[in-house]
């Protein structure tokens, strides 16, 4: 027998009972408070700062190698002719994927009504923009003369006389991915203002107040503000729900344009879509777990929530799944020489293993998810998101590497093996992408008050 | 990024001013600069070449401190990396540059304009005549004489005489290279103390006066091989005044063998001249003449050989072709092996066994030979009925590496065979005084022991390096009094020497030579001297009565003595402008052979090493130059290494594999060296190349192979039995191959597995290489063109008619000129000319063996070899075939639509351009190029910082910078400066008048250039040829550059494996 | 629920907004300018050199044609500088000890080349040629401006590639007959001055232009266009 924070007894066996998206018993003050203090309370937890040094110090791997890149060149990197593509491009692919799942919880998930979208959107936008960050650095630093690059890349008139080549997907993925960074950022950033006002009326520190005063854009939370604030929000949904599809179709065209063997073929843009809500959905878990730990809320990103989102992994991990059994029959079924070529390379060749290891994280581990049981385990939850992280990372690996490295003419086939410095840089974004994200649950409501507050039985209008 | 012509008048200056810079001079210069200046300062004041000089003079250890390569470019990078990141502030403004004229121009200078001139390239085997382009008196690239005999290129076809061009060899091309090298030793040096030229002179000449009373007994003159007429004048004129000194000769890879076998067969020291285009069976009993210039004759008889194997060219299509045949009988995997139409790989020592056989079974007297295994039987008796049949229409040529046996049986069988004066004539020996090297190197050694030589003066030569390991040279040399030594480089004898003198490059001094064939050509200095060199005319003159004569006298002089009578100037003149002397060539002597009584080398059956000369930096000499060292060596692929090579069941059985290292121990000499598994080699015989780990060397050549003269004796210089193989486990060394072959094992149908390559294979099976045999390209000329791998038809496609609209279908699109490129497989011989020519034309960098292991070499044109056997895959013996592969210049080129930045675009006339300036390096290009002809600048490998180098540089293209992708652009420059000459006189390019780097140097004409709209051009109709065909053409690319399916004509008798034929896919 | 700010905060909040879209507006703008500015071009500078050396006094003043001194303007890219020499021909004779040209004499006593400050500097991956454009009827003063007219030599055009192109995407524009190439005075066909070429009159320069492209077989935009044209 179960009891709730104000000692009402509840009956957790009764049949039909399903968790809900926020525990009972919360009144709108105490669901305020609750995420409120996590930010406006004066001691902060060691345990936070701990964390931030770590991910921080990770950064300056980050800064050390790019900085050495700008001196001596992408030389450094384990690239080469034929593998012309090699971590920078897996990382970007890796990261945008990753980006994908905050905006598609709080926008498809917003026009679909699923009310437990609400307690994960927040740090699920946030995780976006971070990731989308981190991507974002790579196509710039991976061009052999960033400073031009820079600028070159965008239309604009200029003494040359010379546009970008608009036939280039490299180009549209320059669009694609700014486009798909603002549009979040505004996105995000709406959803803030009600609940940085909030927080403004709270904060007892007057930097405080003046800090989250500026944010909040003068809102007062009148009838009219609100009115305005669902229709801009509400356009936003819509404005950004096709970019969910859009980034990653655009991503995968940089590959599927080509005349490489395993790049050139029709299914990406389904198979990279779905690949990347499967990695974002990964990656909000594996946040999420370790966050309702370390800040109690367990309460608020409860079971249900979890549970859900291992069936959207489920889902997004067989359509994934698909796309490995597609590629793999068409080699065959081409009857192209070259095609079958690659898929047995890319099977039984020198990078073999990495193949079936992907296999192994994208599909096997996460069948497990049909069990409720493994759903509602939360532990393995964690150790499965970490999983298909890993594995999604593996497969932009295998994409790119085993597709380049041995293609047309036996003779210039060749190997791939990252530096020292491929590495720093891929964990270098990932100090980035923490450090990012730590000063955001320190500054800003990890989970949406406001919309907290609309789950709760007060907030339901009775007639 | 490039010099314009504008900033080379700066170099001219610099290159033509003398020593004026002190360390004083250059601190004071620097003290002046202050801030942002510094960088430029210090820039400005390295312009000058003699800067280096100093800085030697000033700290004689300066260049110790940057042997390590890798260290020394790393720095160098770093500096010039941090200058393009300084230079990043300031984008687009440009800084205002000073511009320098003459003072008195020169009357023949026109700026902006190259100057050719005729000299040639003095080598033990004969010269090679060239024609050197100079800019603004920088001697830049290399051609062949065109006029000359041994360098005249193939008849052209229909094109007009004044179109003719000279083809050369990969060495002469990389010698340029040498020339600028700004560790060539620079000054006089006495313990490697700096001295002058004049305290030399003194010094050598009170010795010498010493000498003088007893005839100069104690005075020996070792040289190199000397084929200059000047110089052996002045050496016996010496000698002359001195009766009791001696001359010696001496070279690594010297000819004894051939002059003792001429001694056997004939009596007396001739050359053997083979006239190969008179032939229609030719048989190689280990002789490699169609890789490289260390054979000697290679480019004639290349040239030869290869013009009966152009069927258009030589009897035309359809029945009327005829095709000469080629066995080679050879004890390593050589490209003369590779291009045989029935090839028989054996141990070194077996050759001589073979010889006798073929002898006895022609009928020629001597000891018969034994023959091992059946395959040899059948393959022997084949031969035999084939030379038969083609008596005087035949040519047996014997290997240089092979033993005076075999030469004297070879000679024998020419003349029993009627071919002696007409396929092969004999000739008095290119070297003006023949000897037998070795013995004569014994000789001086022994005296040196014995306390007989005072004073001994080396010229361009070597010998504590690559004297015969048992003479124990080094310590004889010791025993000298005093010890002078002449050469380019500081080496290992000059280490031992009390003097040293730098030597002139060829390209700096005036000498003379003489030519394969005997064809003298002056040769003739483009540049001043510009490391202070002397040449060895002057050094010579020194031991005679007027020490000061200068090269340009001696040789004049003796040229004036030759010819008397007032005709001298228009002869001079001719023989200057020409580059060689008509009618000077040796007349070929009535010679007829008797059959060789020596009885033959008794047969063993340990494992056996054969000694041979590094393909690209031959003997050592040209180990400190980086084309040299970067070129992949025939077959192996190797760069700046050698190995031990065997073949793949020699590697089972010793139980190595790649880069494992063993100790080859042979009569107690040791030596570590990497394994390297190679096709084709013959089993129970490991190739070692000699002239690589050299410990006296610049920056490029340290640590770089290992030496296997330490394994070398004089009796047994060439192939010795007995060597032990010991891995040394878990050692490694890596070896920089360019392309991998992926041996590995496979199940022979019903048999045991055998070694095949993967990589041969693919290639076969992706239809590549497209073969067939004489009789079945009779019966389906149209072979190359059938099997699946063929262009889509033109109305697959979804945008219509449009969708495959290509630059010459397009009117709108249309330029009056579409370029295009064939490239013959029959003709090429892999003998790597062309990627020479190229890197030497388009200013490519070398990369060093480090970044060639991470797979970024540079080079624009590189030659693609595969392995394949038919049906079987046995790699044991072979079809070798060689794939020139420069860019395609794709008329849908993939690389195009995937640039963000449009900097590689379609030009009109169909070449696939490539904007340097423009590029960003995403090299998604290059990821998408199905050829892989594309080239990153991964780090700054262009070399910005040694000035001397910069002058090296073709002015006429762009210096690519870091971050940059490059390739091949069919020489646009060449193209740009031909069209300008036509749009002046507004008349169309005639076919002919653009001809590539590549092409102009191919000994064997296998490259053909022109304007495919043009319906007579000579590319034209190589691409109307029946075995015409495009690499990958099913992907639609549509490519521009175009192969010639390659036919062979084995005899049917032989057939290395019953299904062997048809072609290999 | 309290306001931090006051009001009238919304109504800065508004104009900030639209001051900073004004900001990057302006930004743009200026770094467009500033790209195409002398700064940067080095358009309309007289560099500072060794000798004040006057076009107008010898090119106008004198009459000395252009190819007296840019000897290989016709026949290779790179114009010609006049070595020293060349100023030595006259000036061993006139104005033999102006001290202005003092440099000039110690550069021929002592055999040391005059360091003179490039005016005309294209970068280096540019190839330029002289020969192919003096032979296609493209005068000196299309691009250089009126030389003759300069005491001291400056850069006429902004020599930036817009600026090349602007000709060889319109080649009809400048072109004029070869023999008026090297003529400072030469004027544009007009109505009231025509141009004669092979014979025709011409009041039109696009008439003139299209009559000469046609006889000199000028190359098409679209090929004169081609990278390659210019860079390798």
């Amino acid at each position: 027998m179960a009891t709730l924070p104000d000692n009402r007894p509840v009956d957790l066996t009764r049949p039909g009972y399903s968790t809900p998206v926020i525990a009972p018993g919360y009144n709108l003050e105490q669901v305020t408070a609750k995420i409120a203090n996590v930010i406006l309370t004066t001691k902060i937890k060691l345990g936070w700062f701990g964390v931030f040094i770590i991910a921080f110090g990770i950064m300056n791997l980050l800064l050390g190698a790019v900085g050495y890149l700008f001196v001596k060149g992408t030389g450094i990197w384990g690239i080469n002719i034929p593998v012309g593509w090699g971590f920078a491009i897996v990382n970007f692919v890796w990261w945008i994927g990753i980006g994908h799942a905050g905006t598609l919880i709080s926008a498809i998930l917003l026009l679909l009504k699923q009310s437990w979208r609400t307690s994960i959107n927040r740090f699920a936008e946030a995780m976006t923009l971070f990731a989308v960050a981190c991507a974002g650095l790579f196509p710039l630093i991976h061009t052999g003369r960033p400073w031009l690059a820079a600028y070159w890349l965008f239309p604009y008139p200029n003494t040359m006389k010379v546009w970008p080549q608009f036939r280039s997907p490299l180009i549209w993925d320059v669009f694609a991915v700014s486009t798909y960074a603002i549009v979040s950022l505004l996105f995000w950033y709406t959803g803030l203002i009600p609940d940085v006002a909030a927080l403004r009326d709270r904060a007892k520190n007057p930097i405080a107040k003046l800090f989250y005063g500026i944010l909040s854009m003068g809102w007062r939370g009148s009838a009219r503000h609100w009115h305005r604030y669902e229709t801009a929000y509400l356009l936003l949904a819509g404005l950004s729900t096709p970019l969910v599809l859009s980034v990653h179709t655009v991503v995968s065209w940089d590959f599927a344009v080509s005349v490489v063997p395993g790049w050139h073929a029709t299914i990406f843009p389904p198979y990279f879509v779905a690949g990347a809500i499967y990695s974002g959905f990964a990656m909000v878990l594996t946040l999420a777990i370790p966050i309702r730990e370390a800040f109690n809320m367990k309460d608020f990103i409860t079971d249900r929530h979890l549970n859900n989102m291992a069936k959207v992994m489920l889902g997004t991990g067989m359509i994934v799944a698909y796309g490995y059994a597609t590629e793999a029959f068409f080699g065959w079924y081409s009857a192209n020489k070259f095609e079958f070529f690659m898929i047995q390379n890319r099977m039984f060749g020198p990078y073999g293993p990495m193949y079936w290891f992907l296999i192994l994280c994208n599909i096997a581990i996460p069948q497990s998810l049909w069990f409720k049981k493994v759903r509602s385990n939360v532990p393995v939850l964690f150790l499965i998101s970490l999983v298909v992280n890993v594995g999604m990372w593996l497969e932009r690996f295998v994409i790119v590497i085993t597709s380049l490295h041995r293609d047309f003419l036996p003779s210039s086939w060749g190997m791939y093996h990252p530096t020292k410095w491929d590495w720093m840089t891929f964990f270098g974004t990932m100090g980035l992408f923490m450090t990012l994200f730590f000063l955001f649950i320190r500054v800003l409501p990890m989970i949406a008050i406001f919309e907290m507050r609309t789950l709760l039985p007060q907030a339901k209008v009775k007639h | 990024m490039a010099q314009d012509s504008e900033n080379d008048l700066v170099r001219i200056q610099t290159t033509k001013k003398d020593l004026g810079l002190t360390a004083e001079h250059a601190r004071e210069k620097l003290s002046g600069a202050r801030g942002p200046q510094y960088w430029r300062s210090l820039q400005e004041l390295t312009e000058d070449p003699e800067f280096d000089a100093m800085m030697e003079r000033e700290f004689p250890r300066h260049a110790s401190e940057w042997t390590d390569p890798v260290s020394r470019r790393g720095f160098l990078k770093l500096m010039s990396a941090s200058m393009a990141l300084a230079g990043l502030s300031a984008c687009t403004k440009q800084p205002f540059e000073p511009i320098v004229p003459y003072v008195q121009q020169p009357e023949e200078l026109i700026p902006g304009k190259p100057i050719y001139f005729a000299t040639a390239r003095p080598t033990p085997n004969g010269a090679y005549p060239l024609l050197v382009r100079s800019h603004e008196f920088r001697p830049v690239k290399i051609e062949g004489n065109p006029d000359h005999p041994a360098s005249k290129s193939i008849p052209q076809g229909s094109y007009p005489a004044e179109l003719r061009w000279g083809v050369t060899d990969a060495q002469s091309q990389a010698s340029v290279l040498d020339l600028y090298n700004p560790e060539r030793s620079q000054n006089v040096t006495f313990r490697g103390d700096t001295r002058t030229w004049g305290t030399f002179v003194g010094a050598i000449r009170d010795a010498f006066g010493a000498e003088r009373g007893r005839g100069g007994a104690g005075l020996r003159i070792l040289t190199d091989t000397v084929t200059s007429p000047t110089l052996a004048a002045q050496i016996k004129s010496v000698l002359q005044a001195n009766p009791q000194a001696k001359w010696y000769q001496w070279d690594a890879m010297n000819r004894d063998n051939a002059r003792t076998g001429a001694k056997l067969a004939f009596g007396q020291y001739v050359d053997a001249q083979y006239r190969l285009a008179e032939a229609d069976v030719v048989v190689s009993l280990d002789a490699d003449f169609l890789s490289g210039s260390h054979f000697p004759g290679f480019l004639a008889m290349s040239r030869d050989f290869i013009s009966k194997r152009k069927l258009d060219l030589a009897g035309g299509e359809g029945e009327a072709a005829k095709m000469n045949r080629l066995y080679v009988i050879e004890s390593q995997a050589s490209t003369t092996g590779g291009k045989a139409d029935d090839r028989l790989p054996m141990r070194a020592c077996d050759v001589e066994q073979f010889a006798g056989a073929l002898a006895n079974a022609l009928g020629v007297g001597g000891s018969n030979g034994t023959v091992k295994d059946d395959h040899a039987k059948t393959f022997l008796n084949a031969l035999v009925k084939d030379l038969q049949a083609t008596r005087g229409r035949s040519v047996i040529i014997p290997g240089e590496q092979q033993s005076p046996t075999v030469h004297a049986l070879a000679a024998a069988m020419n003349s029993t065979l009627g071919n002696a004066g007409k396929t092969v004539l004999y000739t008095e020996p290119v070297e003006i005084v023949p000897t037998e090297q070795a013995a004569g190197l014994k000789e001086l050694v022994a005296d040196m022991n014995a306390g007989k030589v005072t004073l001994l003066v080396m010229i361009g030569v070597n010998p504590v390096f690559d004297a015969p390991s048992d003479l124990k040279f080094a310590d004889a040399f010791e025993k000298v009094a005093l010890r002078a030594h002449v050469g380019i480089y500081h080496d290992e004898t000059s280490r031992l020497s009390h003097w040293h003198v730098p030597m002139t490059h060829y390209l700096e001094s005036w000498s003379d030579t003489r030519a394969y064939d005997g064809t003298v050509s002056i040769v003739q200095p483009l540049i001043e001297p510009l490391y202070n060199g002397r040449s060895a005319h002057e050094v010579v003159a020194v031991f005679s009565e007027n020490p000061g004569v200068t090269a340009y006298d001696a040789v004049q002089s003796y040229w004036k003595a030759q010819n008397k009578g007032a005709t001298f100037e228009p002869f001079w003149n001719r023989a200057l402008h020409d580059g060689f002397m008509p009618n000077t060539a040796s007349p070929a002597r009535p010679a007829s052979a008797r059959p060789a009584a020596s009885a033959l080398a008794p047969v063993n059956d340990e494992l056996e090493i054969v000694f041979r000369p590094d393909p690209t930096i031959h003997d050592g000499r040209y180990i400190n130059n980086g084309w040299l060292q970067e070129l992949s060596k025939p077959i192996t692929k190797l760069t700046w290494d050698n190995a031990a090579i065997m073949s793949f069941n020699t590697a089972k059985q010793l139980g190595v594999k790649d880069e494992d290292v063993v100790t080859l121990e042979l009569n107690g000499a040791k030596v570590d060296a990497p394994v390297l598994v190679v096709p084709g080699h013959p089993d129970k015989t490991i190739t070692a190349h000699y002239g690589y780990g050299r410990t006296t060397v610049g920056s490029v050549g340290t640590g770089t192979g290992f030496n296997a003269f330490l394994l070398r004796t004089a009796e047994r210089s060439n192939y010795a039995a007995g060597v032990k193989v010991t891995a040394k486990s878990g050692e490694r060394w890596r070896l920089a191959l360019t392309q991998h072959h992926h041996l590995i094992e496979t199940k022979k149908w019903k048999e045991d597995v055998v070694g095949s390559s993967q990589v041969g294979n693919e290639a076969a099976s992706r239809d590549l290489v497209r073969s067939a045999t004489f009789e079945e390209w009779r019966r389906t000329p149209g072979f190359a063109n059938e099997g699946e791998h063929q262009a889509p038809s033109r109305d697959l496609t979804l945008y219509g008619e449009d969708g495959y609209k290509s630059w010459v279908d397009d009117p709108a699109k249309n330029a009056a000129h579409q370029w295009g490129m064939a490239i013959d497989m029959n003709s090429c011989i892999g003998c790597n000319a062309c990627v020479v020519a190229c890197q030497s034309e388009n200013n490519i960098p070398v990369v060093g063996k480090e970044q060639v292991l991470a797979g970024r070499e540079m080079l624009w044109l590189r030659i693609d070899t595969y392995f394949t056997t038919p049906n079987t895959n046995d790699v044991s013996n072979p079809r070798a075939f060689f794939q020139p592969i420069p860019c395609m210049q794709c008329e849908n080129a993939p690389c195009e639509p995937v640039c963000p930045v449009g900097a590689t675009v379609h030009s009109p006339e169909g070449l696939n351009n490539m904007v340097y300036n423009r590029c960003v390096g995403t090299r998604y290009c290059s990821n998408n190029c199905p050829y892989k002809v594309r080239r990153f600048n991964f780090l700054l490998f262009a070399d910005f910082d040694t000035e001397s180098y910069k002058s090296r540089n073709n002015p006429d293209v762009t210096v690519r910078s870091r971050g940059v992708m490059e390739k091949c652009t069919y020489c646009v420059q060449r193209i740009t400066s031909a069209r300008i000459h036509a749009e002046k006189e507004t008349r169309k390019v005639r076919d002919g008048e653009i001809v590539t780097a590549c092409q102009q140097t191919c000994p064997t004409d296998a490259i053909t250039f022109g304007d495919i709209t043009d319906k007579n051009s000579r590319v034209t109709r190589m691409k109307s040829n029946e075995r015409n065909y495009t690499l990958l053409a099913e992907l639609n690319t549509r490519p521009r550059t175009s192969y010639v399916a390659e036919i062979r004509n084995p005899n049917p008798e032989i057939a290395v494996t019953p299904e062997d034929h048809g072609h290999t896919s | 629920m309290a306001q931090f700010f006051p009001h009238s905060a919304n109504a800065y909040a508004r104009t900030s907004m639209v001051l900073v879209g004004v900001l990057l507006a302006g930004l743009g703008l200026m770094g467009d300018r500033l790209q195409r500015s002398p700064y940067v071009t080095n358009q309309g500078i007289r560099p500072e050199q060794p000798v004040p050396f006057s076009h107008q006094h010898h090119v106008s003043g004198l009459g000395i044609d252009c190819r007296y001194c840019h000897t290989s303007v016709e026949t290779s890219s790179f114009a010609g500088i006049p070595p020293t020499k060349t100023c030595m021909n006259c000036h061993s004779q006139i104005w033999t000890n102006a001290p202005i040209l003092e440099p000039v004499r110690a550069s021929y006593r002592n055999d040391k080349s005059l360091v003179w400050t490039r005016v005309h500097d294209l970068p280096d991956y540019v190839y330029f040629s002289h020969e192919i454009h003096v032979n296609k009827g493209v005068g000196c003063k299309t691009c250089h401006g009126p030389i003759d007219e300069m005491p001291l030599t400056y850069q006429h055009a902004s020599l930036q590639m817009e600026w090349c192109l602007e000709c060889h995407r319109d080649t009809a524009s400048v072109l004029r007959p070869r023999e008026q190439v090297f003529n400072m005075r030469y004027q544009e066909p007009a109505p009231g001055t025509p141009v004669v070429f092979e014979g025709q009159k011409y009041t039109k320069q696009m008439d003139l232009g299209h009559a000469i492209q046609k006889a000199y077989g000028i190359r098409k935009a679209f090929e004169l266009q081609s990278c390659e044209t210019c860079h390798r």
